[in-house]
């Protein structure tokens, strides 16, 4: 029996998968419910594994799932889940159709690259740090890619289509603003981008089977694995093609052997075989040669584990939320911690289990979370931070707790978030501009939920802030609303373990009621 | 005049047009959306960077027809000042209060389009009285509708994140039910500059199109409270129209706040104060801020009916600096007693 429905059965889950995950990635006018996210990302490798950790919950074992599913049937996960390894095998299916590309070659595996790269992704995650892993980790990459240059990219044509639209008085679609970009946070996903481009045009799946973590984890377990792709030697006619479309270059047509720890079950050489004589069958027997572990891989492998310690201990000292210096403004401001968005419980907490792949950066409604730069330190880089310079926490709004498919911020009810203190308020007076100007203003106080900034009596009629941090949640609106710029003369600072918040105080309001008209 | 109308041979056919209707108020309502006309021409002309010599020349005959048109308009006699209705629920105070004054259409005719701009600032449900009261716009919006408006435009420019002010506030379903169209208010580009020419402190600002552009501009502000400006009503209701209001904040907000209101001239303010934020505005806290007054005040003169607030909610005009600075830039007057005022009791 013909087995080239595989390849179909592939492609359609793959293009059905990456089309769920880049919508919840794009989604910028809020369409889809964030109870799907957890749905549609349940069987995504990293955060689920991240996720157990954090959380051990049964919303969490879609990563046991995949390695169950590899167990039995190679790296599916790489080629039909992971939304990655899916884009990457559109490229390479645009360098193949365009002439870019003729024919993939068998090559040996690289793994003086691999297996470091996951010892060493592996060594920093146990120390506390997760820099390795967040640069290297498919899913968050992707989705960094997705929420940091592709859905700007469809922003700014909304944006186009809602111009044209508007002359004609319909404002169905509206413009979003787009100011909040910077090449800064920009940084990581576009060279992302870049190598994996190049990657899958030149090399096919050379990404997933050298630097991707995940690929070279699950690779343990489909070399072993009970389907995978066989050859059978009687009818082979060693004409080549399979090898020639093998994007993960793992069929070796002299020795007529399949290297599976690269395989990513495409299921490409099937249906291009002539013969049918390559098919994905039952193994009940391990091929010889890949069981084979020698010695100075050993050595190797034990080499890069202790240089990988090593680099975690490093990332655990650079980690410490220290003082950052600003730029000097007319008074700078003195921040000792970043803001992390609540639900994150403490910055070691959400530094530690966020993988950065900015899916709660699409899902803020406000946009108050952002990519970082240099807020968490250096291996923090890109871990999404709460920016009050562009806008701050909406009250009533629980988004990213709900989305975040690590629990790196866990849910929280709204009741709870309006209590979940993030940071708080520090005021300077003498910045102020009542104090300075002796206008009124005023800005602070009125975008404060809880009225941990009130305006009280300062000259005649003129009201200045008085601030309450027992009482602030660390929401930022304060800080947004302060007209003192380019640092403001109100703002927060973080927590670095994030506190219950006093609720404020309601009193009863006494109002006397008259009968007349007062004029 | 006349001589004005013929240097202008397309205002002229205008004219000749609105001569065969029937009032002379119906009239005046032509030469209003015909200066409104031109303000749009004058954003295209900008856009196309026509020659600096017909922009000047659009700028200066502009300056005419405004001095023109606030001569006309004052000749528009309505039968009271002001409008004040209590007791009532929202809706039915205004259906009150605007047949006093002669009905929706002395201020809407058909075919026009009309904005409304009530205060949805903040993502706060309706007896939080942060936001005005959806019941009241939805019933502007209906009453626009059946005097004949073409479009009924409502829009602010929130405080909180836009979509959930519009939801929350109950004011987006209360429009689309009532047939109106809710525009967003909080993207940059829907923002023309304009210059303030008779402000002090302001002296530009950044306004929203459908301001400019629509014929009818209500607007319908919630009483409350303050922190930094003692009081909001219909003054401070306006920066919901501009878009750089930051710049206000850091200069002299009270001045800004009476500057921009000798530009921005709404055609009818109707004031909410059913549910009135008693303190920690003008978001506030909790329901527990908020009393229950049923008030309602509706006028043109917005320094009046802001002062006639101010009572309402039991300060004097005095207490609020903007109302004083607008009055002496002769926007107003907030001496009501002089005034012609039908006051309205519902209810028991």
């Amino acid at each position: 029996m013909s087995q080239v429905h595989l390849k179909v059965i592939r492609v359609v889950i793959s293009v059905i998968s990456l089309l769920l995950i880049s919508a919840l990635f794009i989604d910028f006018r809020e369409l889809i419910p964030t109870v799907w996210a957890d749905r549609i990302l349940f069987l995504q490798f990293v955060p689920s594994l991240i996720g157990f950790i954090t959380l051990m919950a049964v919303a969490t074992t879609g990563f046991i799932f995949i390695l169950v599913l590899t167990a039995f049937f190679g790296r599916v996960y790489c080629s039909a889940i992971c939304p990655l390894g899916v884009i990457q095998d559109v490229f390479s299916w645009i360098a193949k159709t365009t002439g870019l590309i003729k024919r993939y070659k068998f090559k040996k595996a690289l793994d003086y690259l691999r297996y470091p790269v996951l010892v060493i992704t592996v060594g920093s995650l146990i120390f506390g740090g997760l820099f390795v892993l967040n640069l290297l980790d498919p899913y968050s990459s992707f989705g960094r890619i997705s929420s940091d240059i592709i859905r700007p990219g469809i922003v700014v044509a909304n944006n186009g289509l809602a111009g044209i639209l508007e002359k004609f008085k319909i404002y169905t679609l509206f413009r979003l603003n787009l100011d909040l970009i910077t090449w800064r946070t920009a940084l990581i996903p576009v060279i992302t981008l870049a190598v994996i481009i190049w990657l899958s045009l030149f090399f096919g799946r050379l990404y997933c089977n050298t630097l991707c973590p995940v690929g070279t984890l699950l690779g343990f377990l489909s070399r072993v694995s009970l389907f995978r792709i066989k050859m059978d030697v009687s009818t082979c006619t060693k004409c080549g093609k399979c090898s020639f479309a093998c994007k993960s270059n793992c069929i070796n047509i002299k020795t007529l052997q399949v290297d599976h720890s690269r395989c990513v079950a495409c299921y490409n050489c099937i249906s291009v075989c002539p013969e049918s004589s390559i098919r994905y069958e039952r193994a009940f027997v391990r091929s010889g040669k890949t069981g084979i572990i020698d010695n100075s891989k050993r050595d190797f492998i034990g080499k890069t584990l202790i240089y990988g310690a090593a680099l975690a201990g490093i990332s655990r000292r650079v980690m410490g939320q220290e003082v950052k210096e600003r730029p000097a403004g007319r008074i700078p401001i003195k921040k000792n911690h970043p803001v992390s968005p609540p639900g994150s419980v403490s910055l070691a907490n959400f530094t530690g289990r966020c993988t950065a792949c900015h899916l709660c950066v699409t899902a803020c409604p406000t946009s108050v979370l952002q990519p970082s730069y240099l807020e968490y330190g250096f291996l923090g880089m890109s871990q999404p931070h709460m920016d009050y310079s562009t806008e701050y926490c909406n009250y009533e709004c629980t988004k990213c707790g709900e989305v975040c498919p690590t629990g790196a911020i866990l849910p929280l009810t709204v009741e709870d978030k309006k209590l979940t203190q993030t940071g708080k308020v520090c005021f300077i007076l003498e910045k102020c501009i009542v104090y300075t100007d002796n206008t009124a203003c005023g800005a602070c106080s009125e975008h404060c939920p809880t009225q941990a900034v009130k305006m009280v009596p300062y000259k005649e009629v003129l009201t200045i802030p008085e601030t309450q941090a027992d009482i602030c949640i660390g929401c930022g609106a304060c800080e947004f609303a302060c007209p003192v710029k380019p640092h403001t003369s109100i703002y927060v600072d973080g927590n670095k373990v994030h506190q219950v918040a006093k609720a404020p105080k309601i009193e009863e309001l006494e109002v006397e009621h008259t009968e007349e008209f007062p004029f | 005049m006349l001589s004005l109308f013929r240097s202008f041979p397309n205002f002229r056919k205008h004219i000749q047009v609105c001569h065969k209707l029937d009032t002379f108020d119906t009239c005046l309502f032509e030469i209003k959306s015909y200066n409104k006309y031109l303000v749009m021409k004058r954003r295209d002309f900008i856009r196309n960077s026509v020659g600096i010599g017909v922009l000047s020349g659009a700028a200066i005959s502009m300056g005419k027809f405004s001095e023109m048109l606030a001569a006309e308009n004052s000749l528009m006699q309505l039968p009271y000042d002001l409008v004040a209705i209590k007791g009532g629920e929202a809706a039915e105070m205004f259906d009150k209060g605007i047949a006093s004054l002669g009905g929706m259409k002395q201020f809407v005719k058909p075919n026009q389009t009309v904005v409304i701009k009530p205060n949805i600032g903040w993502d706060a449900p309706p007896e939080r009285a942060a936001n005005t009261n959806p019941l009241l716009i939805g019933r502007i919006v209906e009453q626009c509708k059946m005097a004949g408006a073409k479009t009924v435009y409502v829009f602010d420019n929130t405080c909180s994140e836009w979509t959930r002010c519009y939801k929350s506030s109950g004011i987006e379903a209360a429009v689309k039910k009532a047939g109106g169209t809710m525009v967003t208010g909080s993207s940059e580009s829907y923002y023309q500059a304009v210059d303030i020419k008779g402000g002090k402190s302001l002296k530009k600002a950044k306004v929203h199109e459908l301001i400019l552009e629509s014929d009818v501009f209500i607007n319908v502000p919630v009483l409350k409270n303050h922190g930094g400006t003692r009081l909001s009503v219909s003054m401070k209701n306006l920066m919901g129209v501009v878009w750089d209001r930051e710049y206000w904040h850091s200069h002299d907000l009270q001045q800004c706040i009476a500057d921009f209101t000798t530009f921005c001239k709404p055609d009818l303010i109707v004031v909410d104060a059913y549910r009135v934020l008693k303190r920690n505005g003008p978001r506030g806290v909790s329901v527990a801020d908020v009393a229950t007054m049923k008030y309602q005040l509706i006028g043109k003169d917005i320094v009046a009916i802001d002062a006639a607030a101010t009572k309402v909610f039991g300060l004097e005009p005095r207490d609020v600096k903007h109302i004083m600075l607008a009055e002496q830039l002769g926007v107003g007057k907030s001496n009501i007693e002089a005034m012609k005022v039908n006051r309205i009791t519902m209810g028991a």
